[in-house]
Order: C-alpha cells, then sequence, then structure tokens
C-alpha cells in the first residue's frame, strides 16, 4: 500500500536534551522523541505496548528505551520490544537538517 | 587526615595497607616502620632465591615508587622500641617519635633458635629473611658441610637450596618421618626416600644437644652421643611470635600477640596482623592465612561491613623440585576418624583423605597432586564424603569448583591473588595462558600450588557458555557484583558512569535502567562534593521531583516536617488542589498529603504556589519520619517525639540512600509511629532514647533489632547519621535496610556505630553528603533549562 507522508517541523536539535526522551504531540498523535547520545533523534509512538506507559520518560540507552512503568525494553530504531517482553510500538521517519529536527508523519 | 602506623614492612602489613587504599585511597596519613632494609619482600619465596632459581630483586613486591606514589612515609631500616597507648605514640630506635590514630603491630616472627649448648656461636643462622639467605649464600663458597636442624618444609627447603649451592647437606629431625606437622608416615617415608636420592642425609629420631666448636661451629652432637662435622647450622625448628613490644606495651600476649575475630588487640585502635599474632588459641606460619586475615583488618579500621576473622584453613606444598607433595586441613589419625587410602607402591603415588563424621577435614597427596586444589576447596567447605565421591561421576566437576568458589576467595595463597582478580585480568587484559596470568596477576608464580585452578578459570571464562553464577551481578550489561563495582570505583577514581562502563567493560554500550542509577548513585555517595548527578540516569521519579502514575500524570507530597502541618499550609494546598484539578488528596502511608493527577506540565506551577519543600516521596532517599504526638499533648508520652523526629528530617532530607529510608520517632514504648518496622525507628522512654534500625512492614516484614540506647537529642541524631552512612556506603544500590541489617548482623553495625571513633568518621562523611543538598523544586522553578528540558512538551498543530 502506498503510504502518503507529511514532513513536519517539530523544534531545533537544541530542544531535545541528550540521553532523554520529550514528547510531542502533532495532532492527535502521541509521539516519544529521542536525542541519542550518538546524535541521531529517533521517534516512536509514546505509549508503551504493555500499559500504556509514557515512553518518552523512561531512561535512554543506547538505542533502547525502559518504559517507566513496568520497565519494558523498547528499540527506538524498529519499534521492537526486547525478550522476554513481546510486542512493537509504530516508528516514525526523523530528519535533521541544518540544526532543524522534521518529522513524517502519514497523512491520516 | 586520620594517623595510621604500621610497625613491621612485610607481607601481612604491606598487604594490609594495600587492601585500605583500595578501599579508602587518601583518607589515611601512613606511616611504616620496617627493622629491615629493605621494601615489602616476599619472604616465601626465599627458599627459591636460595636454591638459585630467583635473584633478590625478582622477589620484591612493592618498590620504593609504590610507598611514594601512595605517600606512604617508610621509615627501612628503623625499629619501633615503644608503644605508648596511652598517648597513642610509638617510639622508635633511632629517637622518633610517631603519634598514631589507628595503630597495626605486624611484627611477624622469628626463627626458634634451640636453646642448647653453642647455640650462639657463628655459623649457627636461622632462616627467616634476606640477610639470613645471603649469608648463607657467601659461606658456601667458602664451607662444604651444612647441617639442618629441623626436618619441617623450612627445613627441607633451605636443604634443598643448600645442596643448589654446592654443600653436603644433613637434615635432623627429631620426629622419626619427615615433614611430620603435614604428613603422616607413608609420605613422609616417601619424600625421604626421593630426597636422599637427591643427596640428603637424614638423621630422624635424633635430637641435637649441642653445637660444637670454638668461635665457630665445627659439628653438632646429638642425645645418642654421636656426632656429626658440619661447618654451618640452619635452625629450622620452628617460628617464634615477635609479641615483645606488644607486651611492653601492656597487650595481652600468649603465645602470639592475642586478636579477636575483629583482629582487635585488647587495646582500643591497636591492632595486629600476620605472623605475630594467634587467633582463637592459633597462630599461622604461612602466608594464605596473613592475606585473610589483613582483608578483614583493612575493612575493620576502614569501618565497613565484614564478617570478621575465623580462623584459616591452610594447606601447603614443599617448594623443592622433582616433589609433589600436598597436605590440607586435619591430617591426624584419631579413633573418631575415618581414612581413605590410595597406596601405589611402584608409581610412588599416595592418597590419603581424613574423614570426620563423615565430611572431609584434611588430605595428603604424594607424587600426584593434580586433585590437591580440588581437595583443599571439599576440605575448606567441609563437604560430605558423598559429595566428594559424587565429583568422580561428573567429569566437569573440575571446572565447578572454580566456579562455585566466591570472588574474594584466594586462588593463589603465596601472592594473595583472589579468584575474582584472576578473572578481572583474563577479562581486561585478553589473557589466554597460564603464562600471562602469571604475569598479569603474579598468581601461581610461587609454589605453583594454584596452576590448576588458574588453569580452571581460565577455560571457565573464557568458554562459550561461561556464566557465573556465584555471585549476584548489578544487572546482565557486567559480571562484576555491587561489591565489586564500588570497590573499583575507588580504587581506580571513576567520576562518571560512561567512563565506569568502559573501564569495567561493560557489555552494553550505555548500560540500562538497572545499572545506570545504580552507578550513579555509587559515584555520588563516593565523591559527594565533586560528582555531578546525572539526570538521565535516573529513574522518572527522581529526575521529575514527582511520581509517576499509571495514566501518565504525576503526583505531589510536600514536606510536612514530622508530619506536623497547620492551617495556612492546608489552605494553600486546598487552594492549589482546587485550581489544578487534583484528582485524589490522600494522606500517605508516611502521614503526609498527597495530591494525584497533575499534569507534568503544571509541576513547577504547583510547587511554585504551594512554596513548600519537595516532600520527596519519589526517592532512593530519606522519606519521612512519623511521629506521635508525644509528651506535649499526649498522657503517656515522655519524650517530645514531635521535635525529636523534625530534628531528624530536617537533617536528613534529601539525602540519598541505596534504597528509601522511612524513619519513626514515638515517645513511649506502645510505638504509635510503628518503629519497629521502619528503617530507623526511636522510640522516647523516660530518660532515654532507643533507636531501631532495619524494620520493613512492606514487601519482606521485618522486625528492626535495637541498636542502641541513648540519653540525649543530639547522640540520637549522630547514632542515626552513623548509621546511615554506614548503610550508604556497605549496602548494594536498591537494598533495603532490613536486607543490609540482615546480611551484615546487628552485630556487626553495632560494633561500627558505637566504636568512637568509627562513629566520627561515619558523621563527617555524613555530614558532606547532607552539605551539597538543593531543594530540588526550588532548584527547578529557578531555572529556566531545566524547565524546558523536563517539564515542557512541544505541541504541534
Amino acid at each position: 500500500m502506498e503510504r502518503i507522508v507529511k514532513k513536519i517541523w517539530i523544534g531545533k536539535i537544541e530542544d531535545f536534551p541528550v540521553s532523554l526522551g520529550k514528547a510531542v504531540k502533532i495532532e492527535n498523535r502521541d509521539l516519544a522523541v529521542f536525542h541519542l547520545s550518538n546524535g541521531q533523534i529517533k521517534a516512536i509512538e509514546n505509549k508503551c505496548p504493555h500499559r500504556g506507559g509514557v515512553l518518552s520518560e523512561g531512561i535512554v540507552s543506547s538505542e533502547f528505551v525502559f518504559c517507566p512503568l513496568h520497565d519494558w525494553k523498547i528499540n527506538v530504531s524498529d519499534g521492537q520490544v526486547q525478550a522476554p517482553d513481546k510486542g512493537c510500538v509504530q516508528t516514525f521517519q526523523t530528519l535533521i537538517k541544518d540544526q532543524q529536527v522534521y518529522i513524517e508523519v502519514p497523512i491520516s | 587526615m586520620k594517623k595510621l602506623v604500621l610497625i613491621g614492612n612485610g607481607m601481612a602489613g604491606i598487604r594490609t595497607i594495600e587492601e585500605i587504599l583500595k578501599l579508602l585511597p587518601d583518607y589515611f596519613d601512613i606511616t611504616v616502620f620496617g627493622k629491615e632494609p629493605y621494601p615489602n619482600y616476599n619472604r616465601i619465596q626465599l627458599s627459591k632465591v636460595l636454591q638459585g632459581n630467583t635473584e633478590l630483586k625478582d622477589i620484591t613486591l612493592n618498590e620504593w615508587q609504590w610507598y611514594e606514589d601512595h605517600n606512604i612515609l617508610l621509615y627501612p631500616g628503623e625499629t619501633v622500641v615503644k608503644i605508648d597507648k596511652k598517648r597513642q605514640l610509638v617510639y622508635t630506635d633511632k629517637g622518633k617519635e610517631a603519634p598514631f590514630d589507628h595503630l597495626i603491630i605486624a611484627t611477624g616472627s622469628t626463627p626458634f633458635i634451640l636453646p642448647i649448648p653453642g647455640a650462639d656461636k657463628e655459623g649457627v643462622t636461622g632462616f627467616r629473611d634476606i640477610s639470613d639467605c645471603e649469608r648463607m649464600i657467601k659461606e658456601s663458597d667458602k664451607y662444604r658441610h651444612a647441617t639442618v636442624i629441623g626436618g619441617g618444609i623450612l627445613g627441607l627447603e633451605a636443604a634443598r637450596g643448600l645442596l643448589n649451592l654446592g654443600m653436603d647437606v644433613d637434615v635432623v629431625e627429631l620426629s622419626d618421618y619427615l615433614m611430620e606437622a603435614q604428613l603422616d608416615r607413608t609420605a613422609g617415608e616417601l619424600l625421604q626416600e626421593e630426597l636422599e636420592r637427591q643427596g640428603m642425609q637424614f638423621h630422624l629420631n635424633t635430637q641435637t644437644v649441642e653445637v660444637l666448636g670454638n668461635e665457630r661451629v665445627t659439628g653438632v652432637k646429638f642425645k645418642n652421643g654421636n656426632t656429626i662435622a658440619t661447618d654451618l647450622v640452619v635452625m629450622a625448628v620452628g617460628i617464634r611470635p615477635n609479641v615483645t613490644l606488644a607486651q611492653e606495651a601492656g597487650l595481652v600476649v600468649n603465645r602470639g600477640i592475642v586478636v579477636n575475630d575483629y583482629m582487635e588487640t585488647s587495646s582500643a585502635n591497636i591492632y595486629a596482623v600476620g605472623e605475630c599474632v594467634e587467633h582463637n588459641e592459633r597462630t599461622y606460619g604461612l602466608v594464605a592465612p596473613l592475606y585473610e586475615q589483613g582483608q578483614v583488618l583493612a575493612k575493620q579500621i576502614c569501618g565497613m561491613n565484614h564478617q570478621g576473622y575465623k580462623g584459616s584453613i591452610v594447606s601447603t606444598q614443599l617448594k623443592v623440585s622433582g616433589v609433589d607433595v600436598f597436605s590440607a586441613g586435619v591430617i591426624k589419625e584419631t579413633p573418631e576418624t575415618k581414612v581413605m587410602k590410595v597406596f601405589d607402591e611402584w608409581q610412588k603415588t599416595y592418597k590419603k583423605i581424613v574423614i570426620h563424621n563423615g565430611r572431609l577435614i584434611g588430605a595428603v597427596l604424594y607424587g600426584d597432586t593434580k586433585e590437591g586444589t580440588k581437595l583443599f576447596s571439599y576440605i575448606k567447605k567441609q563437604a560430605s564424603v558423598e559429595d566428594y565421591l559424587a565429583s568422580w561421576q561428573n567429569t566437569d566437576e573440575e571446572e565447578s569448583i572454580v566456579a562455585t568458589m566466591s570472588d574474594d576467595e584466594i586462588i593463589c595463597g603465596c601472592n594473595g591473588v583472589s579468584k575474582g582478580a584472576i578473572v578481572k585480568a583474563i577479562k581486561e587484559d585478553g589473557l589466554t595462558s597460564l603464562e600471562e596470568v602469571k604475569n598479569s596477576t603474579n598468581a601461581a608464580r610461587s609454589c605453583g600450588q594454584c596452576k590448576g585452578m588458574v588453569t580452571d578459570l581460565l577455560e571457565l571464562t573464557l568458554g562459550d557458555d561461561y556464566s557465573d553464577n556465584s555471585k549476584e551481578t548489578i544487572c546482565g550489561c557486567t559480571d562484576l557484583s555491587h561489591e565489586e563495582v564500588v570497590a573499583e570505583i575507588r580504587q581506580k577514581g571513576l567520576t562518571l558512569t560512561k567512563e565506569v562502563m568502559n573501564v569495567l567493560d561493560w557489555k552494553t554500550e550505555e548500560g540500562c535502567s538497572k545499572c545506570r542509577p545504580a552507578l550513579n548513585y555509587y559515584l555520588g555517595m563516593i565523591h559527594p562534593v565533586d560528582y555531578k548527578d546525572e539526570r538521565e540516569s535516573r529513574f522518572v521519579n527522581e529526575r521529575l521531583h514527582a511520581n509517576i502514575q499509571k495514566d501518565g500524570t504525576y503526583s505531589v507530597v510536600p514536606r510536612m516536617y514530622g508530619g506536623v502541618t497547620n492551617a495556612k499550609d492546608l489552605r494553600k494546598i486546598a487552594d492549589v488542589a482546587e485550581k489544578y484539578n487534583v484528582g485524589m488528596i490522600k494522606m500517605t502511608g508516611g502521614q503526609r498529603i498527597d495530591l494525584l493527577g497533575i499534569k507534568k506540565e503544571d509541576l513547577p506551577n504547583v510547587w511554585k504556589e504551594l512554596g513548600m519543600p519537595s516532600g520527596y516521596a519519589y526517592g532512593k532517599s530519606v522519606r519521612t519520619v512519623k511521629t506521635c504526638v508525644g509528651a506535649q499533648f499526649c498522657r503517656f508520652g515522655t519524650q517530645d517525639s514531635v521535635g525529636m523526629g523534625i530534628q531528624l528530617e530536617k537533617k536528613f532530607e534529601g539525602l540519598n540512600t541505596p534504597h528509601k529510608v522511612k524513619m519513626g520517632v514515638s515517645a513511649c514504648p506502645r510505638n504509635c509511629s510503628e518503629g519497629s518496622v521502619k528503617d530507623v525507628g526511636v522510640v522516647g522512654l523516660d530518660g532515654v532514647w532507643e533507636i531501631y534500625v532495619g524494620g520493613n512492614g512492606g514487601t519482606d516484614l521485618r522486625q528492626a533489632d535495637l541498636l542502641v540506647r541513648v540519653k540525649t537529642e543530639e547522640e540520637v541524631l549522630s547514632y542515626t547519621a552513623a548509621f546511615l552512612q554506614y548503610y550508604r556506603e556497605n549496602a548494594s544500590y536498591l537494598e533495603r535496610t532490613s536486607k543490609f541489617v540482615e546480611r551484615v548482623g546487628i552485630e556487626q553495625v553495632q560494633k561500627v556505630v558505637m566504636n568512637e571513633a568509627l562513629r566520627h568518621d561515619l558523621n563527617q562523611r555524613m555530614d558532606q553528603a547532607l552539605s551539597v543538598y538543593k531543594e530540588p523544586w526550588d532548584e527547578a522553578i529557578e531555572n529556566q533549562k531545566t524547565l524546558k528540558d523536563l517539564y515542557q512538551n512541544i505541541t504541534m498543530k
């Protein structure tokens, strides 16, 4: 299925503190945006598949975030929940250009 | 700085100093007095020097530079002649005076010289130190014939050395077989046969009664009337602990300087370690026990948690080439013991295992000593015969022995190298062979008895399916335990979580939600002033200073010292609750008011409008001090529990601890604030405060133990501070006081906290930790960057 996305500006790179997450609301979507220590910006849906925990407040270690509610470990690049738990969250493409951060969201 | 003086620059004393430096580097002002004009050397390798396999310089353990690097003031060739325990001073033969806060006596022992006529003649020597060794080497040039009195380990090693130096050697032994203390007759006779083949002449069952000669020895005379001609006499009949100095200072002395399980002598702040010591009526002349004692003593002096010294089970091996002898534990047979023996007269191998009440208590091996390490491990554990026999069914057993050993267990007794140190070296330095381990760690470099275990460790560590279950690691990111990581941070002076993970070879790049908060805590605990707390290594509650709820909102608990509030504050709370649509207002278990259902973005405004400090209801920190009404109103109250509680809460407010700490203060034994299930529970009685610690009313119900009874409020504060600091320094992250006290034992906690000097030091370190406290809500409100980074969301239209 062809997917139509739009690119949305969400802020300057310094708006995203390093090794932490940030809750970003785009229209009716809740996203968790992470500024990893390697400089990359990653975005996933801000809701743990387990009990709906706010992932943007989790501890971030390299490309994983640990849900603050029950410590589920989720890969922020591919959205996969790590063993022994199972599941996944939606991921979103991000783009950094001239220190500006953009995110691609599907047009609903 | 506290002044630490060590008398005796030998293996036991310096090992203790090394252990202390690992625990508290730069904490003590250290002075060492040593009789010998050398830096610390490996005394047990002297026989190798005599045998010509090793140079003197190769047995130095700590070079001069080491003393300098650690700011240790060393007086080599200077003997302490007097201890003034009252004024805490020592005096030397060169007229020096040195004051001490802690004194370690490690004066070692001297060879026992038989009190027989002629024993003072020229050419009679012991075999103890470098000068004895040098004398023998020198005299072997001029003289031809040596006699060693004593057929034990030291005597036989000396005899072998003298043979190597080209001398004819006679060995005289009182007993009717060799190494009588370690072997039985069968093994002793096999040994004798081999050593005779190597060239020694034995005179067993023979008592020496006189040394003959004018100025210099020319012969020895035996009780049976026989004499032999000789140019050199080496007395190796035993050692005698050097106790004179301690005795003259008025310390309790028996055969050795008497110490308890904490290596304390009869006098406060004076400790003893090594061969000069008598513990539980036993003295030791081998090196492994000295290291075990040194470890305990270091922890004791540093006020760290330890189980005390319980005595040592020893094993020995003869350092003579071509001879394989091993002995461990109790080898004498009695009517109560049973033995298993395997004797192969043809191949000259012998094995005896001594059993008492169905358990292994000792063993002798001759000819083939490969099984020695395994047997020693079983004997130390007092394993049952069934377990031992079952081990033969399982071919992997060799692996499991080292696997089940704890990390601090010594593998190489000669050089005091622990399993942990070897495993660490294998991993960190990428070692793959026994040689590499020897060079890197010194393990297996002396007697070689532990070679098998070192090889097993290599296999175990490098094998694909390596997993070490004998300890609890912090998390899957590391093979190190909490205790080991803390030790490494102290020793290597690590200051950042990233640095810890790098230097200690973390398996993950940036750790995980378990180790990062733990490391952040440990670093802050160890470097209270200099460490900058890492907000990204904090769990959300401690990062945002509010409690996250299941729906992503937060709860706010304002500080309310001692659970006491007033109308004005209550009004303010009510106004804020209304304005921010608080979902629920509830009393907490710790007598505070909880405002639930607040949005993250609203937190800073809520705090600003409340104008109260954070109640810390979310942190691994001192939480609340619950109080009863107390003497002010209650008809039963005997003390001002509210006032005491407020003082405690104000003092320890915001203190980071391994896990949450809840306190309670009651004013009578009815204990309405439930101090029996608090981490610290204070109960006021008439004129007395009782302090209870280690209680828990949650997951692991545990009744608190009485720590101490004191009279004044200042004492309550100071003992509580000492306890909490001891807990902070010694507990694992996320270990509650209940588990901690259970683990180390209340007696140990008491021992530390009751010791005035230790209590004083703990209080100082606590004050330092408290000095950096900043009220977190104010701090957040006033910092625009914090507000933006942590509390603001981004909303795009």
